[in-house]
């Protein structure tokens, strides 16, 4: 009788306060049968990925409309690596500029979802890449 | 096992791991639970319970803050409920105990209700045995913002604290049933808005009136008390709960908070209310795990279609559900 569900981690980390699109995002999520973990806003790396950490997610998702997505993934990645937890799923959502795409995702995000993306593709994007076998 | 050895020797990620584990309850659970349980038993389990917006969660960080400073180390469990309609949660506790971040001395886990009702999860009091193994000597449960009716907290916790708030009811929600009943302590959150002391004067008029209930935590007479009556301890070894003024949010009365948590504590150990306390765990405890194995002991036995077909039969009323109960406990014999 296990009980399994997908396990996220929304979080909005820098200083911007813009946390609509995370919210949103967080709902959905929950609309779709997931477990989500909303941290709230001003979130640093490391408070991430202890939170990622204690509340053994498979996904963490981050929101970043302040443009210091290149300096808060990687250590949001680094951290993660350094707990063993390279399995988890990282996914980050806000305002990414193109060409930032493919050095994120060099880095190990495994998503970049901008302005306009429908919520329904990140729920598929985040089923099929949790590899656990899910109820529900 | 080697995750229970980790876990033992302090390493927090199998600490979560051994709580998803447990909080899945598959079959891997039982084993894990039985490799803790000789190290159960040492940290003191707080329930902090009331409606939602009384400021569960913000009282629940700032009392961690205040027990941190005293050097103990504190875990959290923070329900919240799964939607009854997609199975998700969204679960957002950890927004109001942000101060808590970077602390190896706080482990924070959120728990979804997962369909039970209650107040808690099933599998809550499996995760205050993970903490309680791993050593953490104060274990706060905040359950879900909970009505008149969610009492699980009072079987799952040694020192219940129900948590009310200016404004939300008067004197006759004070009277009525359930929650009220499970106080070991009452702390009136948001102490520095208007009518503060009404809610206090509403608490201290409902323990006026109500005889204080035999076998209720660690009560023991079933005498009826005046409000005048001093808080605490009771001369003949029953226990009246006192009531304090909170503002958590600038951490105001917390201290006064902790060191009647503590006193309560003292007077369950005083008193044969922890023994007490403890079996009345284990029975509901014991309860749940026989429902659960005897359920499925049944349904294993059954041929497919079996139980499909019974459910059928109940719908289509040609077998009542008790004779059907009974034609399928037969199966056991």
């Amino acid at each position: 009788m296990t009980d399994r569900k997908i396990r996220v981690l929304v979080a909005k980390p820098g200083l911007d306060g813009h946390d609509r699109g995370a919210k949103v995002v967080a709902r959905a999520l929950r609309d779709a049968g997931m477990e989500v973990i909303y941290t709230g806003i001003r979130q640093t790396p490391e408070m991430i990925v202890e939170a990622a950490l204690q509340e053994d997610v498979d996904v963490v998702g981050i929101s970043i409309l302040s443009g210091a997505h290149m300096a808060l993934c990687p250590r949001v990645l680094e951290l993660l690596n350094a707990q063993d937890m390279g399995d988890v799923v990282v996914l980050v959502g806000g305002i990414i500029p193109d060409e930032d795409v493919a050095p994120l995702k060099a880095l190990g995000v495994k998503g970049v979802f901008g302005p306009g993306t429908s919520t329904q593709d990140i729920i598929e994007f985040i089923r099929q890449s949790v590899a656990v076998p899910v109820a529900g | 096992m080697q995750l229970v050895d980790e876990l033992l020797a302090g390493n927090r990620r199998a600490l979560a791991r051994t709580i998803s584990i447990v909080e899945d309850g598959g079959p891997a659970a039982p084993p894990l639970l039985a490799a803790l349980y000789p190290h159960t038993g040492r940290g003191h389990v707080i329930g902090i319970t009331g409606a939602p917006g009384t400021g569960k969660s913000t009282l629940v960080n700032a009392l961690a803050r205040s027990y941190r400073q005293q050097g103990r180390t504190v875990g959290i469990i923070a329900v919240d409920p799964t939607s009854p309609f997609s199975g998700g949660a969204l679960l957002g506790d950890r927004v109001r105990m942000r101060d808590l971040a970077g602390d190896p001395g706080i482990f924070i886990r959120s728990m979804a209700t997962r369909g039970n009702l209650g107040g808690l999860a099933r599998a809550t009091a499996d995760v205050i045995s993970v903490l309680d193994a791993a050593g953490f000597e104060r274990i706060l449960v905040e359950t879900v913002g909970v009505g008149q009716a969610e009492v699980d907290i009072a079987s799952a916790a040694h020192t219940t604290v129900v948590v009310e708030a200016p404004g939300l009811g008067d004197e006759v929600q004070a009277i009525k049933a359930g929650v009220l009943e499970i106080a070991d302590l009452f702390a009136v959150n948001k102490a520095d808005r208007e009518g503060a002391d009404h809610t206090v004067m509403a608490l201290q008029m409902m323990q006026g009136l109500a005889p204080v209930p035999a076998g209720h935590h660690g009560t023991t007479g079933g005498t009826g008390r005046s409000h005048h009556a001093e808080a605490g301890a009771q001369p003949d070894g029953g226990w009246l709960p006192p009531i304090t003024k909170t503002v958590a949010m600038r951490g105001e009365g917390v201290e006064m908070l902790r060191d009647w948590i503590e006193l309560h504590a003292v007077h369950l150990r005083e008193t044969d209310g922890l023994a007490r306390r403890e079996v009345a765990r284990a029975a509901t405890e014991l309860d749940q795990i026989l429902r659960d194995q005897l359920i499925t002991a049944l349904l294993t036995r059954l041929p497919p279609g079996h139980l499909d077909a019974t459910l059928a039969a109940i719908a289509r009323r040609e077998i009542d559900p008790y004779t059907a109960g009974a034609q399928l406990l037969a199966q056991f014999s």
